[in-house]
C-alpha cells in the first residue's frame, strides 16, 4: 500500500476528532476521547513516514507521545471528576464560565 | 566719576519702592496702618532725591548708561536681558514719575484716612511707581513690555480698589480688556522688531532700523497689499501707545477708570501711566522718523482725540470725568506732537500736564473729601469761600491747561500747536484745525468745572454745607507743592527743553531734517517771556481767553445758557452725552458680537464637537467595539477549538496558495 493510504486514514481520523470536538455538545468524557483520538492520527503518520523512510526514530516518538496521551487522559479525567463535584454535571454546554 | 554710579543708582531708584511695596503689602498686618505709609513714602521719597540726582549727573555732566544687569532669559540666538538705558530722555521721565508719585504718596495719608484698605493702598502704588520705573528705564523692548504690562495690571488692581462698588468692578474690567487689544498690537510689534532686527536691544534695533528702511523691505499683509516692514512696526507699536495713552478709538477706559480712588486718577490716569505711550513714541523717535505713514497716521489719531474727547468733557457733570476727559484731550495733544515730529514738545508737555493735571485731580479730590464724597458738580457751588487754598491752586491748575500764559502748559501746548502748523506730512491741516478748536473747547469745560464748582449758587445740602471745610494739610501740601512747577517750569524750560541747541533732551530724541517742525519756529523764539508777550497777538491765545469768557457767559451771566443750548441742540447733546456711541457700539459690537459667538462655540465647540463628539464619542466607540468583541468569547471550549481549527486551516490554505 503507498504511503498515501496510511496518510488519508491519519487524516479521516484527526477530521472525526475535530468533527467531535466541535459538534459534541453533551459529553466531557467524548472530548477526551477526541483527543486521544487526534493523538492516535498523529501516531498513525509518524508510524507511517517512519517505515517509508526506513527510520526508527518516528516509532520511537510513538512511544513518548502513546505515554503522554495516557498521562494526559488521567489528568484530565480527574480535571473531570473535580469538574463533576462541584457542578454536577459533565455537559460541554454548561461550561461556558469563561463567557466574556 | 565712576562710571558704574548711574547703574548703581538707577538700580536703587528702581528697587527701592518695589520694596516698600512687598513690606507694606505682605506684612500690612504687623506694621499696621502708620507703618505703611512710612515704610512706602520714605523709599518713594529716597528714590525722587536720587533721581533728582540722576537728572544732575545725567544732564548737566553728560554721563549716560546703557547695558545689560541680568540675564532674564536666553533662547536659541535670542538673549533678553533685564538693562537700563539712562540718558536724558529716561532720567528726566523718571524724575517726574518718583516726583508726582512721591507727593500722591503724601496726598493718600490724607485722602484714604479711614479706608479699611489703607497698606494694600500703598503696596499698589509702590508696586506702580516700581513698574512705572522699569518701564521708563528699560533698554529692550522686552523690559518695556514688562513694565508696560506691570503698570497695566496695578492700574487694574487700583481701578477695582473698591472691589465691593459694582461700578468699579466694571471699570477695572473695561480697562483691562480695553488695554489688552493695544498690547496684543504692542507685542506684535516687538514679534516685528525680533523677526527683522533679530533683536530687542534698543541701541542695535536703532542702529539697524537705517539700514531696513533703506532695503525698502516689504511685510505681504494680504493678497496685494505689500507695506514696508518700517511702517508695519511703527503702527503696531503705536497701537500699543493708543491702549495705553487711551487714544479715540481705544479711549473708553480712561473715564470709566475714575471709578478707583483720586490719588490713582492722579497718579496713574493723568500724570504717569496713560503718558506711557507718548514716552514710548519718543523712544522710539529713531524708528518712527524713517515711516511718514506712521508718523501721519500718530498725527491724525492724536488731533482727533484732542478735540473730540474735549467736546464730551463739556457734558459732564462728574467733577473727577470733566479732567479726566481733559487728560484724554491733553493725550491727544501730546501724541499729535509726536506725529508733528515734535517729540520735545511732546514730552515737555508730558512734564508740564504731569504736574498740571496732578494738580487738578489732587484739588478735584480735596473737594470730594470736602463734600464727603460727592463728585456731582451740580450739587457743589461757591466753594472758594470754602476751600480757598484748594480754590487757587485749581484755578493755577484750569489756567496751566488753557495754556493761558505764561503758565506751564501755554509753552509746551502752544509749541505743540505751532509745529502742527508747520508740519507738512499728510494730514497735518486736518490736526491744526483739530488742535486750535481744542484749546477753545479746553478752555470752556475746565471752567465751566471751576465755574460750577467754586463759583455760583450753593446747591448742596444744608447739613453737607455745615461741614465743608478746608482739606488737611497733608492734602494741602502737596498741591502747593504741585502748583509751583505748573506756574513755573514753562518759563524755565521752555528754552532749554525745546530750542536750544543742546537741548534738554539732547540727541536722545531722533528727528529727521525734513521734519524738523520744532527746528523752524525756534527762529521765531527770543526767550520765553518774549513767548509770552507775543502770544497775544496769537490765535490759540485768543482762542483760550473766548473758551474762559464762554464759560463764563453760559454759567455765571447767564445760567440758563446751557440748559437751552441743549435742548435747541438735542440732537447733538444727545451724541455728546452718549460718548458719541462709543460704547454702545463696543456693547453692541464686541460684547454682544463677542457673546454670540462664544455662545455659538460653547454650542457647537464644545458641547457638540469636543464633549459629544470626541469625548463621548470615543466611550461609545469603545462601548460599541468591545460590544461586538465580547460576542466571540463565548466560553464554550468547542467555539475555542473550532476557532483554532479554521485558524490552522486559513495558515495551510494560504500557505498552499502561495
Amino acid at each position: 500500500m503507498p504511503l498515501s493510504a496510511y496518510l488519508i486514514v491519519s487524516s479521516i481520523l484527526f477530521g472525526i476528532a475535530v468533527a467531535g470536538m466541535v459538534i459534541n455538545r453533551k459529553n466531557l468524557i467524548l472530548l477526551l476521547m477526541c483527543i486521544e483520538l487526534m493523538l492516535l492520527a498523529v501516531n498513525t503518520n509518524f508510524i507511517a513516514f517512519s517505515h517509508f523512510l526506513g527510520n526508527l526514530q518516528g516509532q520511537i516518538f510513538v512511544f513518548f507521545i502513546l505515554t503522554v496521551a495516557a498521562a494526559e487522559a488521567a489528568i484530565g479525567l480527574a480535571i473531570l471528576m473535580v469538574f463533576f463535584r462541584n457542578k454536577h454535571t459533565i455537559s460541554v454546554q454548561e461550561m461556558n464560565s469563561l463567557k466574556g | 566719576m565712576n562710571p558704574d554710579i548711574l547703574r548703581n543708582l538707577s538700580l536703587a531708584i528702581i528697587l527701592l519702592p518695589l520694596v516698600g511695596s512687598l513690606i507694606a503689602g505682605f506684612f500690612g498686618k504687623q506694621i499696621g496702618r502708620r507703618g505703611a505709609h512710612w515704610v512706602t513714602i520714605i523709599p518713594v521719597g529716597v528714590s525722587f532725591f536720587l533721581s533728582v540726582y540722576l537728572c544732575k549727573l545725567v544732564v548737566l555732566d553728560n554721563m549716560t548708561f546703557n547695558g545689560a544687569i541680568y540675564t532674564w532669559a536666553t533662547s536659541g540666538v535670542f538673549s533678553f536681558d533685564v538693562g537700563f538705558m539712562i540718558d536724558r530722555l529716561s532720567a528726566l521721565m523718571m524724575m517726574v514719575v518718583t516726583f508726582v508719585s512721591f507727593l500722591v504718596h503724601i496726598y493718600t495719608v490724607g485722602y484714604m484716612e479711614g479706608d479699611s484698605g489703607y497698606q494694600r493702598f500703598f503696596s499698589y502704588i509702590s508696586l506702580f511707581t516700581f513698574a512705572m520705573l522699569m518701564l521708563v528705564s528699560a533698554n529692550n523692548f522686552l523690559q518695556l513690555y514688562f513694565g508696560w504690562e506691570g503698570v497695566g495690571l496695578v492700574s487694574y488692581l487700583l481701578i477695582g480698589f473698591w472691589y465691593k462698588k459694582e461700578s468699579a468692578n466694571q471699570g477695572s474690567l473695561k480697562a483691562f480688556l480695553v488695554n489688552r487689544v493695544g498690547d496684543f498690537g504692542f507685542i506684535l510689534g516687538i514679534a516685528a522688531v525680533l523677526t527683522y532686527f533679530g533683536t530687542v536691544d534698543y541701541s542695535s534695533v536703532f542702529n539697524q532700523a537705517p539700514a531696513l528702511a533703506a532695503a525698502n523691505t516689504m511685510v505681504h499683509i494680504m493678497p496685494g497689499v505689500n507695506w514696508s516692514a518700517i511702517t508695519v512696526i511703527c503702527l503696531l507699536l503705536f497701537i500699543g501707545a493708543m491702549g495705553k495713552s487711551a487714544q479715540m478709538p481705544l479711549h473708553v477706559w480712561l473715564p470709566e477708570s475714575m471709578e478707583g480712588p483720586t490719588p490713582i486718577s492722579a497718579l496713574i490716569h493723568a500724570a504717569t501711566m496713560v503718558t506711557a505711550g507718548v514716552y514710548m513714541v519718543s523712544r522710539m523717535s529713531p524708528l518712527f522718523e524713517l515711516s511718514a505713514t506712521a508718523l501721519s497716521f500718530v498725527l491724525i489719531i492724536g488731533s482727533t482725540t484732542a478735540l473730540f474727547t474735549g467736546i464730551l468733557a463739556l457734558v459732564q457733570n462728574d467733577i473727577k470725568r470733566v479732567v479726566a476727559y481733559s487728560t484724554l484731550s491733553q493725550l491727544g495733544y501730546m501724541i499729535a506732537a509726536l506725529g508733528a515730529s515734535a517729540y520735545s514738545a511732546g514730552m515737555f508737555h508730558l512734564f508740564t500736564h504731569a504736574c498740571f493735571k496732578a494738580l487738578l485731580f489732587l484739588a478735584a479730590g480735596s473737594v470730594i473729601i470736602g463734600m464727603h464724597h460727592e463728585q456731582d458738580m451740580r450739587k457743589m457751588g461757591n466753594l472758594w469761600k470754602y476751600m480757598p487754598i484748594t480754590y487757587i491752586t485749581f484755578l493755577v491748575g484750569a489756567l496751566a491747561l488753557c495754556a493761558i500764559p505764561p503758565f506751564s502748559g501755554f509753552y509746551s501746548k502752544d509749541t505743540i500747536i505751532d509745529a502742527i502748523h508747520v508740519a507738512t506730512i499728510p494730514g497735518a491741516k486736518y490736526a491744526y484745525i483739530c488742535v486750535l478748536l481744542g484749546s477753545f473747547v479746553t478752555a470752556l469745560y475746565t471752567f465751566r468745572a471751576f465755574f460750577m464748582t467754586f463759583h455760583t449758587k450753593e446747591r448742596m445740602d444744608d447739613h453737607i454745607r455745615k461741614s465743608i471745610h478746608e482739606s488737611k494739610a497733608v492734602v494741602l501740601i502737596p498741591l502747593i507743592i504741585l502748583a509751583i512747577p505748573s506756574i513755573l517750569i514753562g518759563l524755565l524750560f521752555a528754552g532749554p527743553m525745546l530750542f536750544d541747541q543742546n537741548s534738554l533732551l539732547g540727541d536722545t530724541v531722533f528727528v529727521a531734517p525734513q521734519y524738523d517742525t520744532l527746528g523752524q519756529i525756534a527762529h521765531d523764539f527770543h526767550g520765553a517771556w518774549a513767548m509770552a508777550i507775543h502770544s497775544v497777538v496769537t490765535l490759540p491765545f485768543w482762542l483760550a481767553v473766548s473758551g474762559i469768557i464762554a464759560a463764563w457767559v453760559c454759567y455765571i451771566a447767564v445760567p440758563g445758557l446751557p440748559a437751552w443750548a441743549a435742548r435747541r441742540f438735542a440732537l447733538l447733546h444727545r451724541i455728546m452725552v452718549n460718548k458719541y456711541g462709543f460704547d454702545e457700539f463696543n456693547n453692541w459690537f464686541f460684547v454682544r458680537g463677542g457673546r454670540k459667538l462664544a455662545t455659538w462655540l460653547f454650542q457647537v465647540g464644545d458641547v457638540k464637537i469636543l464633549d459629544d463628539f470626541m469625548v463621548n464619542g470615543s466611550g461609545r466607540v469603545i462601548a460599541w467595539l468591545s460590544a461586538t468583541t465580547r460576542k466571540l468569547q463565548s466560553g464554550y471550549l468547542y467555539h475555542y477549538a473550532l476557532a483554532m481549527v479554521l485558524g490552522v486551516l486559513i495558515f495551510l490554505g494560504w500557505y498552499l496558495i502561495r
